[in-house]
């Protein structure tokens, strides 16, 4: 008989892999685009030190790093935040839209835009959206105290609902000219990302404090009473996981815009190459999160050149075929 | 499976200190739900060596008084909050002193079945019951490996570690919640209903391995429907008649044709074949 999972049983050597694969991600991005710029040239823009000479430094300094960079973040955010919510809502479909953030995000960020407002406040309109989206799904799921997975479920999808048509009246009165900055923000765009540090020291910091509970998280995904019995404080671990995916989907979304697919799929890819342990998972899906957006990204901006495509339209053409590739061959 | 000798891994390290002392105390218990009254107050102690089986109708409150007596306050539940009276001590302990991973050492429960959302090997799940063994950077050893596979040998499952949990059938899905149980080598068994979905042999074989458990210093309680295997594996009976009463005491005293009709809302009657009690529903 086959082995449920054939890698399952060098999990190092996997995420030894996708770390190269995420290195290799960055360099493509650094290297490719209308002005072409060789290996070297990066390596010595980046490392070079000095004032740096030449356009291709300014390029690859100014331009193309942060933008690589912020789509790694947000990616293995993304991917991080999918991973937390599949397991708090014991549901694999679950992704980190699914409880309203996204949404919230959306009617802050397009509120800004419509208002006219200059595009920092289009930043901190997402941020709020976000994060008021999810104060208002916290404290409504919360209710009576029981805090329950189809409570929480159904107060997000509703939530999201609500957000949702929000978006759509706004983009039906809005004028003609911004009706483009609206729509690529609601694709998922990293074109205006200069600043990934904010988002890069989340996703370390957040890590960091999700691996430790590793474990935890394996025995939660058995079921709240198990979990229990097993002396896992189960309430209060699904309230950090809560606020851990919100809080990274809040970063991620305002900085790139809502991506779609990411943090649904690249939590599962990962779950049939590694199986469910949430110790490698949680990193294995930050790399290949941050991986896939960066290579996802890179296209968009190259594809067309010097038409930029929104990288979310490119993240589910990719992610697609990949996906029903992986599970037409697990299936058998 | 038939188990005669348990394995080393799964036999109980040391024994229970003070014979005297019961492993698990219920003082003046009594559990209501909103109005409904689901246990008078009644008492309890579960020595080492002890086995208990709890019987009663659908919705008597087994499940609820197992949860109870593991400590659990209503876990999950969106109904109306279960009001529990009383004392419920582990050891010497009230339970509510216990930290929840010493807890988690000392006793275990065996839940209804839990709906799987993940793709999951049956190794990775019968490791499940190791982690309050383990400190928070710990990872499973090798002797936490050679537990599982010997928790899973109790349970006939050998050479089923790789396989995945959701292509198995019912019983050995319940098989495998039994292995991690095992797996978690507690003092205290709590099992709702253990043998659901297990064909007869196993049945026997895992009401066997509970005896031989408890023989070597463990204590098991267990809700059960079946009276003739609750009448010969239990030392002590409790019934919940579903209005608050509660009968305790030996098979001989609680499972009467008389008391058993009541509880269970139909007409039964006990007959005696070599020894060993047999019920007829008339």
């Amino acid at each position: 008989m086959m082995p449920v999972r054939p890698f399952a049983a060098h999990p190092f050597a996997v995420l030894a892999a996708l770390a190269l694969a995420a290195l290799a991600a960055l360099a493509w991005a650094l290297c490719a685009g209308s002005l072409a710029v060789s290996p070297g040239e990066v390596f010595s823009a980046i490392f070079g030190g000095g004032d740096g000479e030449g356009m291709s430094v300014g390029v690859v300094r100014e331009l193309r790093l942060p933008r690589a960079l912020a789509c790694f973040a947000c990616g293995g955010l993304l991917a991080l935040a999918g991973t937390l919510m599949q397991v708090l809502l014991r549901n694999p479909l679950a992704d980190p839209y699914i409880l309203g953030i996204s949404g919230g995000a959306a009617v802050g960020a397009l509120g800004a835009v419509v208002l006219g407002l200059a595009s920092p406040w289009m930043d901190a309109g997402a941020l709020g959206g976000a994060l008021a989206a999810m104060l208002v799904v916290f404290g409504l799921a919360h209710g009576d105290g029981s805090w329950t997975q189809t409570r929480l479920l159904l107060t997000g999808v509703i939530v999201a609902a609500g957000c949702g048509a929000t978006i759509t009246l706004m983009l039906a009165l809005a004028p003609a000219a911004q009706m483009q900055t609206m729509l690529f923000w609601l694709m998922g765009d990293a074109s205006g990302a200069s600043r990934p540090w904010p988002a890069l020291v989340v996703l370390a910091a957040g890590l960091a404090v999700a691996l430790p509970f590793g474990r935890d998280l394996n025995v939660l995904a058995r079921g709240q009473l198990t979990a229990v019995v097993l002396g896992v404080d189960a309430r209060r671990l699904r309230r950090a996981l809560y606020l851990l995916a919100s809080l990274f989907t809040a970063v991620a979304v305002t900085l790139v815009g809502t991506v779609g697919f990411v943090g649904l799929v690249v939590p599962h890819l990962v779950r049939l190459v590694l199986g469910n342990d949430q110790r490698l998972l949680m990193p294995a899906a930050v790399l290949a999160g941050g991986a896939l957006l960066t290579v996802a990204d890179t296209l968009a901006r190259t594809l067309l050149a010097p038409q930029q495509l929104p990288v979310g339209v490119l993240t589910v053409l990719l992610g697609v075929p990949v996906f029903l590739f992986l599970l037409a061959r697990h299936s058998r | 499976m038939t188990i005669s000798v348990l394995p080393s891994e799964l036999a109980c390290p040391l024994p229970w200190p003070d014979p005297a002392r019961p492993l698990l105390a219920a003082r003046r218990l009594a559990l209501r739900r909103g109005a409904r009254e689901l246990c008078r107050e009644f008492d309890l102690e579960v020595h080492a060596g002890q086995c208990v089986a709890i019987l009663g109708r659908n919705g008597a409150g087994k499940t609820t008084l197992l949860h109870a007596l593991a400590g659990l306050h209503d876990v999950g539940k969106g109904a109306a909050a279960l009001d529990v009276r009383g004392e419920i001590c582990f050891g010497d302990r009230s339970c509510a002193d216990w930290p929840p991973v010493q807890a988690a050492r000392f006793r275990g429960l065996l839940p209804q079945r839990q709906p799987m959302p993940f793709a999951a090997s049956v190794q990775e799940t019968v490791l499940v019951g190791r982690h309050p063994h383990l400190g928070r950077w710990g990872w499973e050893s090798a002797a936490d490996v050679s537990i599982a596979s010997a928790a899973l040998d109790c349970v006939g499952l050998q050479g089923f570690a790789s396989r995945d949990l959701r292509a198995l059938s019912g019983g050995e899905q319940q098989r495998v919640a039994l292995a991690m149980l095992l797996a978690q080598t507690p003092r205290l068994f709590l099992l709702d209903e253990p043998l659901n979905h297990l064909d007869l042999h196993h049945q026997i074989a895992v009401l066997e391995l509970f005896r031989a458990l408890a023989a070597c210093g463990r204590g098991v309680v267990m809700a059960l429907h079946d009276l003739a295997l609750a009448a010969r594996y239990a030392d002590i009976i409790i019934m919940l008649d579903g209005e608050g009463g509660v009968e305790l005491g030996t098979s001989g005293d609680v499972l009467t044709a008389r008391s058993l009709s009541r509880a269970f809302g139909h007409p039964l009657r006990r007959i005696e074949v070599d020894g060993q009690a047999v019920f007829l529903p008339e």
